[in-house]
């Protein structure tokens, strides 16, 4: 993808981001309401396809959003070139899409 | 008896590596600073070495660091500036230093070849001029932003540039968005791509330093969102045979 795209894809998944955050933000004070036990939790979150495709799509847009956000930082303050700086934001949008995506399918 | 007030002016002396050397200066009521630097040159350091044409805002060439901030000194009074009674003069921020107040221009004026800033006519000499809309809105945001006298004040004010040089910075993106407001240019696209290349326009963080401290008060923050703005719309140049 060249700057012009990753500039694009980054802004949109920033504008997916916030709402997505205050929705979830929402939810946590909600979610406490009904006990916080895993039982709980897991009774609400289990076969709910709108929530697993709710998380989904946050988890996407964080996986996109932060690493190239992490670019410009590296480039910034390390003296990395772009190959490792763009190796390294792989290695980030993967990480979050491995450790996200677990979490999404481990309360579906 | 009182003593005639003085300024205490700590002035950059050597290169990259150097030293402060402190004058005292007499205080007048109207004082520029490149006035001060110009009498300390004239009674007390000839070596000092200095860049200034115009002496009256035009020609972009007398910006130093005064008292830690970028300012284009014919034209900044010594009582807008000082602190205490003291100026401390150095060169600008972001570019190598040769001598004294004299820094190496080279790397910012190469920003301009980088972002593909450099206008090329679809004309010549025996068309006639070409008409340019005065009302239009490209031909209006061209003008909100042509004044620029090439000083290098915002490249040094722009943080992104101090961390990373490679970024093309606040002067020449403003450069190119004149340009891509100009009808007459006939390299839109390949200007557009220049300029949003890595450590282009997507390297800008928008915190407005360069239009902060733009002595001719442009914006190039505000030029950079545009560009911004036109990535978005995902750039296509406006002109047929491109
Ligand atoms: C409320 C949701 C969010 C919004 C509206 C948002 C918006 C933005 C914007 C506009 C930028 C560009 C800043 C600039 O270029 O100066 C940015 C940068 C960045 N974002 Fe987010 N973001 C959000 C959530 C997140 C999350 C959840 C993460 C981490 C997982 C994240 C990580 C980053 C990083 C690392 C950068 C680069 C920092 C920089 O360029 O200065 N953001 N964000
Ligand atoms: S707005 Fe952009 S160009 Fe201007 S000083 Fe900030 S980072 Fe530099
Ligand atoms: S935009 Fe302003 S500060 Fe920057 S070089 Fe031009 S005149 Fe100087
Ligand atoms: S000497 Fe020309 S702008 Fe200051």
């Amino acid at each position: 993808m060249n700057e012009q795209a990753l500039f694009v894809v980054q802004r949109i998944s920033a504008a997916m981001l916030a709402p997505m955050v205050l929705v979830h933000l929402a939810l946590i004070l909600i979610a406490v309401e009904g006990g916080l036990s895993a039982e709980e939790i897991l009774s609400r979150t289990r076969d709910n396809v709108g929530w697993a495709l709710f998380y989904g799509v946050f988890v996407v847009s964080a996986a996109a959003h932060a690493p190239i956000g992490i670019r410009n930082i590296l480039r910034e303050w390390t003296r990395l070139g772009w190959k490792a700086i763009d190796g390294l934001a792989m290695v980030v949008c993967a990480t979050l899409l491995v450790l996200g995506m677990s979490a999404v399918i481990a309360v579906f | 008896m009182e003593t005639a007030k003085s300024l205490r002016v700590r002035v950059w002396r050597g290169g990259e590596s150097g030293y402060w050397a402190e004058y005292a200066v007499a205080a007048r009521d109207n004082q520029t600073v490149l006035d001060v630097v110009t009498e300390i040159q004239r009674r007390h350091e000839p070596s000092l070495a200095y860049r200034f044409a115009c002496r009256v805002g035009v020609c972009g060439s007398c910006a130093m660091t005064v008292n830690g901030q970028p300012r284009w000194t014919c034209r900044t009074h010594v009582r807008k500036v000082v602190h205490d009674g003291q100026l401390t003069i150095e060169p600008l921020r972001n570019l190598p230093r040769i001598k004294d107040l004299v820094c190496d221009l080279e790397p910012f004026i190469d920003t301009w070849q980088r972002a593909g800033a450099i206008f090329q006519g679809r004309s010549d000499r025996n068309d006639p001029p070409q008409k340019v809309d005065p009302e239009s809105i490209s031909r209006k945001q061209a003008d909100a932003a042509l004044q620029c006298i090439n000083c290098g004040v915002c490249y040094s004010a722009c943080d992104v540039v101090y961390w990373n040089r490679r970024y093309l910075g606040p002067a020449a993106l403003n450069r190119v968005w004149t340009l891509l407001n100009d009808e007459r240019h006939s390299e839109h696209q390949g200007t557009f791509n220049k300029a949003f290349s890595r450590d282009g326009c997507s390297s800008c963080h928008s915190h407005g330093n360069c239009a902060r401290f733009c002595p001719v008060e442009l914006s190039p923050a505000s030029s950079i969102a545009g560009l911004k703005k036109m990535a978005f719309r995902g750039y296509k140049a406006r002109l047929a045979h491109e």
